[in-house]
């Protein structure tokens, strides 16, 4: 038997390439270089690399029109497709990996360490622990298990086959779970982040494999192309495929927090770091959307009758739990969770918006332009929210319950008044780009007929301005108790200043003139196969 | 070839089953490996009924994987053991409303 050579494009997988290379790299470095240099090393590596990958991603898009069939190509024998939305997906993916590598580098917050636990082996309180944190020890694993996380984040949407997206949501997934339990301060809850993201994430991927082998079952292939077309030609056992959709659903609508899916999503913001929690509530969701846009409108596509009734409950649901919890929370870590858990079901109305191409009018905005245009907003403004709960601390370190921020518009107005730009972009006020984010994905169902799932997602809109602006009340018409210990605003070194900066500006550039971001959305084009 | 697919599913619902009463840790995470091997068995039974290779392939990657989720997960319930004396997922009941 001859061994044939597969055939790798390594042009256009690059920036793949780049981040997995780097994230390989750091390994060897946390090996070879002397302690006390690791930490300025791995940062400058992980921040080139994100910087290189998304050069090579934007060069990428450029020649799209050349590569392939002239939007596009599926390559490495089939199993990562690189067209438009996997382009725009890689680009905001490492625009918020480069956001998160800057707040984990952060070091002044904790007076010269970073927020991660100097020795994660060393049991909290232990004098071991002692030790470690008067040495001023730091793991700068993070970066590397950082960079691996954004590797398997951009192959998860880009994936051509069932396998790949697997493989792609275990490499997401795994240094994720470890993230989530570094803390250095909180060390318990901390682990207890991590304990239950992992089991929870295992059981929910358990699910997503039994997914894929009931559709390779009913499909007899893995790839979506092929998929596509045993969906579309029918066959008896569509038991299988229905099977089998409905276990996918449950491993990828866990990774975006959807309900019944969403317990894990409150517990696991709170106890991670918040530098984690930025990074992740941004990227993973971005990733996760990117892959639940390429399942149901590459392989299932033709299949949405059985879908999209599914779609609209689980929008409903999540808009409406989301919201309500949201507004009973003591805790800002665990309020902006609830409120990203609403945002998963402003972005599955998105995409449950899905029309032929022959339905759509003349310019008008496909559900996937709107999804991606959502998503960038909201990661825009859920990495700035997470940047600014790092800075309000007391004592204790960060001070996320709602009575130490108590009157903090009058102690910090610039720090209050960013978060209050944040949470009305959230909220969806217009002249931020929260607002146009949410009028897209509205519009969108609206024109696929989804009046229902439009008028729940309206008034959860409306229950969610409420607990933004009572947040925004308590932080500056409300004067603390004087018995209350409140907390302050520590100023921060550059990275998480800039970060923060960036994601204000964008929000209110994109609130005020999104045209050019919408006709980027609308430029990708549409999935090849 | 059904045979196999049902004993998979009986062993993926066991796995399933597990994962929600078990309360050790430990235990929860060998019946989320009983749900990948469970799986393991569907994907090659299906690789048999259509004669290509894609689902036996699939069954070495998903090997791969549940090793490396292995590592994963037992660093961290190593971890939560060490800090309270105990690998009972009640236990680990700080974050709440």
């Amino acid at each position: 038997m001859d061994f044939i050579k597969p055939t790798i494009e390594y042009v256009e997988l690059l920036p793949l390439f780049i981040v997995f290379g780097v994230a390989a790299l750091g390994v060897v470095v946390e090996a070879f270089v002397a302690r006390e240099r690791r930490h300025v090393v791995q940062v400058s590596l992980a921040a080139a690399g994100v910087v290189g990958a998304f050069a090579a991603t934007v060069v990428v898009g450029l020649d799209l029109d050349k590569t392939g069939s002239g939007r596009g190509l599926v390559g490495a024998e089939g199993s990562v497709v690189v067209d438009g939305p996997s382009v725009y997906l890689w680009g905001l993916i490492l625009i918020f990996a480069l956001g998160g590598v800057a707040l984990f580098a952060e070091r002044r917050l904790e007076a010269g360490v970073p927020a991660f636990a100097g020795q994660a082996a060393a049991l909290p309180g232990s004098e071991g622990e002692r030790e470690a944190s008067t040495k001023g020890l730091a793991h700068t694993e993070v970066y590397p298990l950082v960079m691996f996380a954004v590797g398997g984040m951009m192959l998860f949407p880009a994936s051509g086959d069932l396998l790949t997206m697997f493989v792609a949501l275990e490499v997401l997934s795994l240094p994720l779970y470890l993230l989530c339990g570094l803390a250095r301060r909180r060390r318990l809850l901390s682990q207890e982040a991590a304990l239950k993201y992992f089991l929870l994430g295992a059981f929910s991927s358990g699910f997503f494999l039994y997914g894929v082998a009931l559709v390779y079952g009913y499909a007899g292939s893995m790839s979506f192309g092929a998929i596509h077309t045993s969906v579309v030609n029918g066959s008896d056992n569509r038991t299988l495929l229905l099977l089998g959709i409905a276990m996918l659903s449950v491993g990828l609508l866990f990774k975006v927090g959807a309900v019944p899916f969403q317990a894990w999503t409150p517990d696991v913001y709170q106890g991670a770091p918040t530098a984690v929690t930025a990074f992740m509530s941004a990227a993973t969701k971005i990733a996760a959307f990117g892959a639940i846009l390429r399942l149901y409108y590459v392989a299932f596509g033709a299949d949405r009758w059985d879908w999209q009734p599914m779609m609209w409950v689980i929008a409903i649901l999540t808009m409406l739990v989301g919201a309500v919890l949201a507004c009973v929370q003591t805790d800002v870590k665990r309020m902006l969770a609830y409120s990203s858990i609403a945002h998963t079901g402003f972005l599955l109305t998105g995409v449950l918006g899905v029309q032929a191409a022959s339905e759509l009018a003349d310019s008008q905005i496909t559900s996937l332009q709107a999804v991606l245009f959502y998503l960038t907003v909201y990661g825009f403004a859920t990495v700035g929210a997470f940047a600014v709960v790092t800075l309000v601390r007391d004592a204790n370190g960060e001070a996320p319950s709602f009575v130490r921020w108590t009157g903090l518009g009058k102690r910090s107005p610039v720090v209050a008044g960013v978060f209050s730009l944040f949470l009305l972009s959230m909220a969806g006020i217009p002249l931020t780009s929260g607002f146009i984010g949410k009028w897209a994905v509205f519009t969108v169902a609206m024109s696929s007929g989804a009046w229902p799932v439009v008028l729940v997602a309206i008034a959860s809109s409306i229950i969610a301005v409420y607990f933004y602006v009572r947040y925004i009340r308590l932080m500056f018409f409300t004067d603390p108790d004087p018995d209350d210990e409140v907390a302050s605003v520590t100023t921060p070194s550059l990275f998480t200043s800039v970060t923060i900066a960036v994601c204000a500006v964008v929000t209110v550039v994109l609130g005020v003139v999104p045209g050019p971001v919408l006709d980027l959305a609308a430029q990708v084009g549409d999935f090849i196969r | 070839m059904t045979e196999y697919v049902v004993l998979s599913s009986i062993l993926f619902t066991i796995g399933a089953v597990g994962v929600l009463v078990r309360r050790n840790a430990i235990v929860v995470f060998m019946c989320v490996e009983l749900m990948l091997n469970a799986c393991n068995l569907a994907l090659v039974a299906f690789a048999k009924q259509h004669g290509n290779l894609e689902g036996q392939v699939a069954a070495f990657f998903v090997m791969v994987v549940a090793a490396a989720e292995v590592v994963v997960g037992l660093a961290i319930i190593m971890t939560i053991f060490r800090s309270r004396r105990s690998a009972s997922v009640d236990d680990a009941s700080l974050l709440k409303f």
